[in-house]
């Protein structure tokens, strides 16, 4: 394969997170009956007028300040002209020539390799109705209740060189528009949505003719679907037949892409201005306000971890993967201190994401909150318990049997005992009531010593500090 | 620039217009009057001058994300040629 260069660009639409459409005051909520959130505007009844709602353009400058790309002073509205059933205007207004969001780009990390994806812009737009072609005697049903969700579609350079950045990519822009609270990410209910424009060439070459795969709604299919349509590219490229440009679909169930009936005129949308809106302006005070508003962004968070707690990058990234995360280790090392930083980061990473894991929840909902799992890595610093009761009192504090770690390790005796008397004594008897270990060491046997150092601790009941029955069971025997 | 029948036919196909032979000519001779007076306009010299995308200069102005509708479902739908369920109907279409 390395004979070929994969070349892929990205197109996302984000349903932005509004409480109405785009260009009039229906509801966007989810799942209501069809078509009882679809008004006068959204099913283009005659003599209505669209008015842009001021929280889309809001998100579309958040998006435009966390990429780092220039935000139009003055963007148009342009009419998208196609006909189809579940767009009642039969035309889409969106942005062409001058979109509200120019330039900018996003850091992805692939394995250790780090690279800088460019965007080409950002735009605003209203999204379509649903088509519905189950059975209705052979017609097909219209719901829109989605027509005039507000979208922000995003597009990137053909910057990507594998399906791996590819979906890197995306997991990237999901997490980020998350991050800023622009767009809920989910996409079941495809509020996220990406589309791939895939090409090959052999390296050096002009850009191969592209196909593109659309309506990926999970980062599983979209590696699927562009290794699948790469391979197909290249195939058809070895035996002398060229790629027509085209849109496919991915199927899960056969693993293929496969092209939709071609329309030859799909393409000429004859954009132009829509008359019904003015320009939009969005002065530098507007922006500088915005901008206020941000919260802190990943990349400049993960700066700040590896700077002032010593994490490692690698850590860092996971730590900032989402905003809920961030917000529980934030919150976690505040109550902790700064010195336990690295030891909040090691059970977020480990205990906690593996149990959140198994039970396939969200550390949003963790039930062990972060002020509860910074007071159990305080008991471990200071001593009051050891690791492996630490993960005992983990185990407590996800069931619920205590409000704290120190209630739980005051209710269930779980104290560390250091007091060298006291485990001097356990050793004592230890060692009278396990004479053959002790003679086994003696010969010359390691292993003994351990069994004795396990005998200890089960006395115990796992509270004595095993470093420090260590020391004096040795101290004793070499003695 | 003028335009040929068939650029008029492909025209009225994107347009969803369905024209006979004889007003595919008639509506040619009209289009092409129409490119007539956009070549005339074009000989003005724009140069040097910022292109308006809405004839008016003013800019747009902007509503608060606020749900002011209400469900009007069966007030729409009474004049719908065709429902079921909640939904309009429509010729079976299939990509």
């Amino acid at each position: 394969m390395s004979q070929w260069e994969v070349v892929i660009g990205l197109e996302t639409h984000a349903q932005l997170q509004t409480k109405s459409k785009i260009f009039s005051g229906s509801s966007i909520a989810f799942g209501a009956e069809p078509n009882v959130q679809a008004n006068a505007v959204d099913i283009a009844l005659p003599g209505v007028l669209p008015v842009l709602n001021r929280e889309a353009v809001v998100c579309a400058i958040k998006f435009g300040l966390a990429v780092g790309a220039s935000i139009a002073p003055r963007s148009v509205f342009a009419r998208k002209n196609y006909f189809y059933p579940d767009l009642p205007k039969g035309y889409q207004i969106s942005q062409f020539e001058i979109p509200v969001v120019q330039g900018g780009g996003l850091a992805i990390r692939v394995g250790e390799q780090e690279k800088f994806i460019r965007l080409t812009r950002a735009h605003l737009e209203e999204d379509a109705g649903k088509s519905l072609h189950e059975d209705f005697h052979g017609r097909t049903g219209i719901d829109l209740n989605r027509a005039g969700t507000p979208l922000l579609e995003i597009v990137t350079e053909p910057d990507m060189r594998s399906s791996a950045e590819a979906v890197a990519y995306a997991r990237a822009l999901h997490a980020l528009v998350q991050w800023i609270g622009i767009c809920d990410g989910n996409m079941q209910e495809g509020s996220f949505r990406c589309d791939a424009n895939v090409s090959v060439r052999r390296p050096g070459e002009p850009l191969g003719t592209r196909r593109e795969i659309k309506n990926l709604n999970s980062f599983r299919f979209m590696q699927q679907a562009i290794d699948f349509e790469v391979q197909w590219q290249i195939n058809e490229i070895s035996e002398g037949r060229a790629i027509r440009q085209a849109t496919v679909l991915f199927d899960p169930d056969s693993g293929e892409t496969r092209a939709m009936r071609s329309k030859e005129d799909a393409h000429d949308y004859r954009y132009f201005p829509d008359p019904d809106l003015l320009p939009l302006e969005i002065g530098a005070d507007w922006i500088a306000q915005v901008k206020a508003g941000l919260p802190e962004l990943p990349q400049a968070m993960q700066a700040r971890f590896q700077a002032d707690y010593g994490l490692s990058a690698y850590d860092a990234a996971i730590l900032t993967a989402s905003r809920a995360m961030a917000d529980y280790f934030v919150t976690a090392v505040a109550a902790a201190g700064a010195a336990n930083a690295k030891a909040v980061a090691n059970w977020i990473m480990g205990e906690l994401a593996a149990r959140l894991n198994k039970n396939d929840m969200d550390v949003a909902n963790s039930p062990i909150s972060a002020a509860q799992l910074a007071g159990l890595v305080q008991r471990i610093a200071d001593n009051t318990i050891s690791n492996n009761i630490a993960k005992k009192v983990f185990e407590a504090l996800w069931n619920g049997e205590g409000q704290s770690a120190d209630e739980i390790i005051d209710q269930q005796g779980l104290k560390q005992i250091t007091d060298s008397g006291a485990i001097e004594k356990i050793i004592d008897e230890v060692l009278a009531a396990n004479q053959k270990s002790v003679g086994e060491f003696r010969a010359g046997k390691d292993k003994a010593f351990n069994a004795l150092v396990g005998q200890a601790m089960k006395a115990t009941k796992g509270k004595a500090n095993p470093q420090q029955v260590n020391d004096l069971l040795r101290k004793k025997l070499g003695g | 620039m003028s335009l040929t029948p068939e650029d008029v036919s492909r025209i009225a196909l994107l347009s969803r217009i369905e024209l006979s032979p004889a007003e595919r000519e008639t509506t040619r001779e009209q289009l092409n009057g129409i490119l007539g007076f956009i070549e005339q306009l074009q000989a003005v010299d724009t140069a040097g001058i910022e292109p308006m995308a809405h004839a008016v200069d003013v800019v747009q102005r902007l509503r608060p994300d606020v749900v002011t509708e209400t469900d009007r479902r069966a007030d729409f739908q009474a004049v719908a040629p065709e429902t079921e369920a909640g939904l309009y109907l429509v010729p079976k279409v299939i990509e």
